[in-house]
């Protein structure tokens, strides 16, 4: 794509720049040659506006010739051999013009007043192509700048997908070592449910290891996902442990962001249930609101507002906070609440259907 | 050897019931060892030791009511104590110096069985006291949410908000908190060092204040001052605490 022709206000820019350094030429020329104003424009702009697109092909040999790695000589000499066959052929352009020109009654005798002046126009010539070439150089320097920093914004955009990939992997390795404890404690006592317990886990496990390529998935695959993290918890916690779940089929197939309620359910289960003697709830709720095309997730569970605090407490909501930051801005909306006993979660992402990743 | 041969009494301590199941399982080869009580969490913990006054401690650290350091900070260390944590660099840092042993979840018989044994060559030697446990266990910049004291086999939970000022009494500090006191067998440098400077000032040898309590400074006879609290008690200053508390006023502005 050329940087000048194919682009409309860099165009006009181009031709208003060189206008007034015309101008200027203009002035000497009648000045030098004693043609009148009238005639001398008439003749002298048509052909330079003619010479500002003849100039705009220096482009393709600035390209050619990139000015990193190439000697000043090998730099000049082209685009000055160049200069010279193009102003050469203005001449001759500017001559057959000056022929038509005294044509006319009125002008009769024109193209010999002008004719002394021709080398003048040939050294112009030169110098104007001269100035376009540089011109385009400083062009593809900004271009050569603006490409880096693309580059640059690209190559932090990927950091920060791989950190954020990385952290969905992330298993508890609390969750991960009281759950092989409590399958220790079981295969005395209860092969059957060791058993259970080890392909729960496994399930779960398995789950999270594919997901850390994917960008979304359906909301159905993330709560299957989170059965399988709550089967685990079940048998770890027992009737502590109480779940409830009211998802609308609307949402099944809606896409998300893998591992976003998970770490959700896990806080809830970690800092809520863990903490309670007598154990408590968890509740999940997703609702499809069809007016503004978005799916509503609510996470509530019950907590003891004095428990000893934990380590980790907050991390994976922020991760979470974060992830839909990045990928929604602020279309998504994520809000934490504390209600005496009750702690919730709630967030509002756009409803998208189709895999679109 | 006199009693103890006989008889080691333990308390479990496992807010899991399949947790307590596998030291109960584990137990079960050493019948000199009698689990006298399971507890499944903090509060009941304190008050099971403090009326059983058990030989040997298994201790889970993340329980409901109270984590297991801010149990054995209000029980003492009269016996021998085996943690059992699943995964706490803290933890691990904090026995490495004190603790008669920590188990790693999972654990087997083998480990289990050095546990033991360490327990049983350690029993009724001395160990150090818990409140410098707790301290140690606390990585720097992190200061106490709360304050655990015991009365009796009841336990109660101070929030730091919540706590007015503190007085040095002997070998204990009494604790101001919502127009009551409550003793902590605690020195008042080691409760000191465990509150955020920012929020809480040692005013003078014996008394450490709310910084959000103070209203009012008074010069009080040649030398010292006086401080008024929002609820109108009068706490002493010292020459070197009224130039820290003058410092940090300022500060606030």
């Amino acid at each position: 794509m050329h940087p000048i022709l194919g682009d409309k206000k860099r165009l006009a820019l181009y031709l208003i720049a060189w206008l007034i350094l015309t101008e200027l030429l203009f002035y000497v020329l009648i000045y030098h040659s004693g043609v009148s104003k009238l005639a001398a424009a008439l003749y002298f702009f048509p052909l330079c506006l003619f010479y500002a697109f003849i100039c705009l092909s220096a482009w393709y040999s600035c390209r050619g010739i990139p000015i990193d790695g190439t000697s000043f000589a090998g730099l000049l000499g082209p685009h000055l051999l160049a200069a010279i066959i193009v102003s050469f052929f203005w001449v001759l352009v500017a001559k057959a013009l000056a022929r038509a020109v005294s044509n006319f009654d009125r002008y009769r005798g024109f193209d010999q007043s002008i004719a002394r002046e021709m080398p003048l126009l040939f050294a112009i010539g030169v110098l104007l192509y001269l100035l376009t070439v540089a011109l385009f150089y400083v062009l593809l320097a900004q271009e050569a700048s603006r490409e880096a920093e693309q580059h640059e914004m690209e190559a932090r955009v990927l950091a920060r997908d791989a950190e954020l990939r990385a952290l969905k992997a992330q298993v508890n390795p609390h969750f991960l070592f009281n759950s092989l404890h409590s399958i220790s404690a079981l295969t005395s006592s209860d092969p059957r449910r060791a058993r259970e317990m080890c392909i729960a886990l496994a399930d779960f496990l398995r789950a999270t290891l594919g997901l850390g390529e994917k960008a979304l998935i359906p909301l159905e695959e993330e709560l299957s996902l989170i059965h399988s993290f709550l089967a685990v918890e079940k048998i770890r916690f027992g009737s502590r442990l109480q779940m409830e779940e009211q998802i609308d089929p609307a949402t099944l197939d809606c896409m998300v962001p893998p591992l976003i309620l998970q770490p959700l359910v896990e806080n809830a289960v970690a800092h809520g249930i863990a903490n309670l003697t007598e154990g408590g709830h968890i509740r999940l709720q997703a609702s499809y609101r069809a007016e503004t095309a978005r799916v509503a997730i609510d996470v509530d569970n019950s907590f003891d507002p004095e428990a000893p605090a934990r380590r980790r407490n907050g991390v994976g909501l922020v991760n979470v906070r974060q992830r839909l930051d990045t990928r929604y801005g602020n279309h998504a909306s994520f809000s934490v609440e504390k209600n005496g006993e009750q702690f919730h979660v709630g967030l509002v992402l756009p409803a998208e259907r189709k895999a679109i990743t | 050897m006199t009693q103890a041969e006989a008889r080691i009494r333990a308390v479990i301590v496992d807010d899991e019931d399949l947790a307590r199941q596998v030291v109960r399982e584990l137990l079960a080869e050493h019948p000199e060892i009698e689990i006298v009580s399971e507890c499944a969490n903090g509060f009941e913990a304190v008050k099971a030791v403090t009326e059983l006054k058990p030989d040997l401690l298994f201790l889970d650290i993340q329980m409901p009511k109270l984590d297991g350091f801010e149990v054995l900070e209000l029980i003492g260390t009269d016996m021998a104590i085996i943690f059992a944590t699943a995964y706490d660099q803290h933890a691990l840092r904090a026995f490495e110096v004190h603790a008669v042993d920590y188990l790693l979840k999972p654990f087997g018989a083998e480990r289990f069985e050095q546990a033991l044994g360490r327990a049983k060559t350690r029993l009724g030697g001395k160990l150090p006291p818990a409140p410098e446990l707790r301290a140690s266990t606390r990585a720097p910049g992190e200061y106490s949410e709360r304050i655990v004291v015991r009365d009796g086999t009841r336990v109660h939970i101070i929030p730091i908000a919540k706590l007015d000022y503190a007085e040095s009494q002997d070998d204990y500090v009494a604790l101001a908190s919502e127009g009551r006191k409550h003793l902590k067998q605690q020195t008042i440098s080691s409760l000191e060092s465990s509150l955020d400077p920012l929020r809480f000032l040692r005013i003078h040898r014996s008394y450490i204040v709310n910084l959000e309590r103070v209203t009012k400074i008074e010069p009080y006879g040649k030398d010292t001052h006086v401080a008024i609290l929002s609820d109108s008690t009068r706490l002493p200053v010292s020459r070197s605490g009224y130039g820290r508390l003058r410092a940090v006023l300022d500060r606030k502005g």
